[in-house]
């Protein structure tokens, strides 16, 4: 669910089974679950996507990775963040393996290349943090 | 071995048991200047596509469908009151722009195991009469960028939409930011595919773009939309509608048109967000049409004419590869070397695909189809490739994600 800040942008509700990674996200760590047997990390779910197993645990991931694939949002696909184009939206392969999604901040949009090396970034807007990656080296 | 992707085990030589038989297909429009509720429309085309099939109604047992605005529950029962069709088969089928085939390989398969004889299948895609005590207002097409994500308990409202991962474009944009990293493959070759389905649309008097070609230097001064995705190499919405009827091969025989067997399907998908595609550039196409050709007992060597879903130009780079026609890594020079023209030596899309004709919603996932039925009916006009018997056509859902393929035979 989304709900959205003062400034008009779209945020995550979160939901008993997301919350916690949220409230990590606040506390500038980056938690996922991840599934003992396999070792897999995945965004917040009851159950582990490979086995359906719920004997996961929360765990910290470094922040770092590198940029999967990206792109630069100049139309505003989102009325609700045309006022921030052109801003770039990354796939980041993280060092432990999951993929996530977030901007990129801190750098030039045209300066973003895929396999660029990343870094989590903590962007807080009202009382909400996102996860947002930024260039590292 | 993962999952779902066992290759097919049975090879048999072409399906026969199921066969286009007619269809009808409106003009996409962007602005549409006559509104119908969906079932209005349903029953419009179903007058129009039996008309061409040359079928009485009451020969209707079977309707697939993608919803009703008017009925959002117990949709295929609404329809078959309205209609005043007995129906033997109700299917509603959800897999966004892959809809259509979809469609049609349910139609035919439960054709082939006897549940059913003759199926309606209809895209419509036409605004409804203005709601009283309602905002008028243009009635122009244009999706709602978070399609439901932003319901309770969705993955997309809090992982990919405060990203600003809404809509396609950007999802489509990615695909072909990675797809250049690893292959080089040069913006003017993506915008070839846009020039020659503009070019194939000025023979299609029914395409949006009709009577407006393009060239390579057009695309590439369009405006960036999501980079490396330029305006022209992107769809335009419209409004619309089709539909097509699916009958028993012996019935068929019966039919004015030449029967088109649906000789062989497949389908395939395993993500919603593109951010959880196993990989972004090996599309769910490969397997489906692996099965569909295996079923089909086809090569890709003998199809006629490609109809390939292309909402943008990365898309149909993508299938030319996954769907076997040329090595990973080389739909470059694929698209280079050919000419994707319907008088070209690799007709592609020769209705203008969507992006020369329009995406009229579901409609436009349709239009691969009915091109392809007309092309091996022998009916596409000044369009028509020579000797055409062999098709290939698909569909493609969401981020790269449902994807369908079809091998349809003339009789």
């Amino acid at each position: 669910m989304v709900h959205f800040s003062t400034d008009g942008r779209p945020l995550p509700t979160p939901t008993p089974i997301t919350a916690p990674y949220f409230e990590g996200l606040r506390e500038r760590r980056l938690v996922l679950q991840r599934c003992p047997r396999h070792g897999n990390f995945f965004y917040p779910r009851g159950r582990c996507p490979v086995c359906l197993g719920d004997d996961w645990e929360w765990a910290e991931l470094s922040g770092r990775g590198t940029v999967y694939s990206f792109t630069v949002d100049r139309a505003g696909h989102d009325p609700a963040l045309a006022s921030r184009i052109p801003f770039a939206i990354a796939l980041v392969d993280l060092d432990e393996g999951p993929r996530l999604v977030g901007n990129m901040v801190d750098c030039d949009v045209g300066d973003i290349t895929v396999g660029m090396a990343v870094e989590a970034a903590y962007e807080d807007v009202d009382d909400t943090t996102l996860l947002g990656f930024r260039p590292v080296g | 071995m993962l999952p779902g992707t066992r290759p097919p085990s049975v090879s048999r030589m072409g399906k026969r048991a199921a066969a286009i038989v007619g269809l009808t297909e409106w003009a996409p429009k962007r602005v549409w200047d006559e509104p119908m509720f969906t079932m209005e429309a349903c029953a419009r085309l179903a007058a129009e596509v039996l008309a061409d099939a040359e079928v009485d109604k009451g020969e209707v047992d079977g309707l697939v469908i993608n919803g009703l605005r008017e009925s959002p529950m117990f949709a295929p029962s609404a329809l078959a009151e309205f209609l005043g069709v007995r129906s033997n088969f109700n299917e509603v089928v959800d897999l966004g722009g892959a809809t259509p085939a979809g469609m049609v390989w349910r139609a035919a398969a439960a054709i082939e195991v006897g549940i059913c004889e003759t199926v309606l299948v209809f895209t419509p895609s036409v605004p409804a009469p203005p709601q009283p005590g309602a905002n008028g207002g243009p009635m122009k097409m244009k999706m709602g960028a978070y399609m439901g994500g932003e319901v309770w308990g969705s993955p997309q409202g809090q992982f990919e939409i405060p990203a600003g991962l809404v809509a396609a474009t950007p999802s489509f944009a990615m695909a072909a930011q990675r797809y250049m990293a690893a292959y080089g493959v040069s913006e003017e070759t993506l915008a070839k595919v846009a020039v020659d389905s503009r070019y194939n649309a000025q023979a299609n008097p029914l395409a949006v773009f009709y009577g407006k070609p393009i060239t390579v230097d057009d695309v590439m001064s369009s405006r960036y939309v999501a980079d490396p995705l330029k305006l022209l190499e992107i769809v335009m919405p419209c409004y619309g509608g089709s539909a097509v009827l699916v009958t028993t091969a012996e019935r068929a025989a019966r039919c004015p048109h030449r029967p088109v067997y649906v000789s062989g399907y497949g389908e395939h998908l395993t993500h919603k967000s593109i951010t959880y595609a196993p990989d972004i550039v090996d599309t769910p196409i490969r397997l489906a049409a692996d099965r569909a050709f295996a079923m089909a007992g086809v090569s890709r060597d003998a199809v006629d004419m490609a109809s390939m879903y292309d909402c943008y130009t990365i898309t149909v780079l993508l299938t030319i590869e996954d769907a076997g026609f040329c090595p990973k890594g080389e739909g470059g020079r694929f698209i280079d070397e050919h000419s994707l023209r319907y008088d070209g030596d690799w007709p592609l899309n020769t209705h203008g695909g969507q992006l020369g004709m329009g995406q009229a919603g579901l409609g436009g996932g349709m239009s691969h189809i009915t091109e392809a039925v007309r092309q091996v009916q022998g009916r596409a006009g000044e369009r028509q490739v020579p000797d055409c018997n062999i098709a290939y056509a698909n569909g493609t859902g969401g981020m790269l994600a449902e994807q369908v393929a079809l091998i349809l035979e003339g009789a």
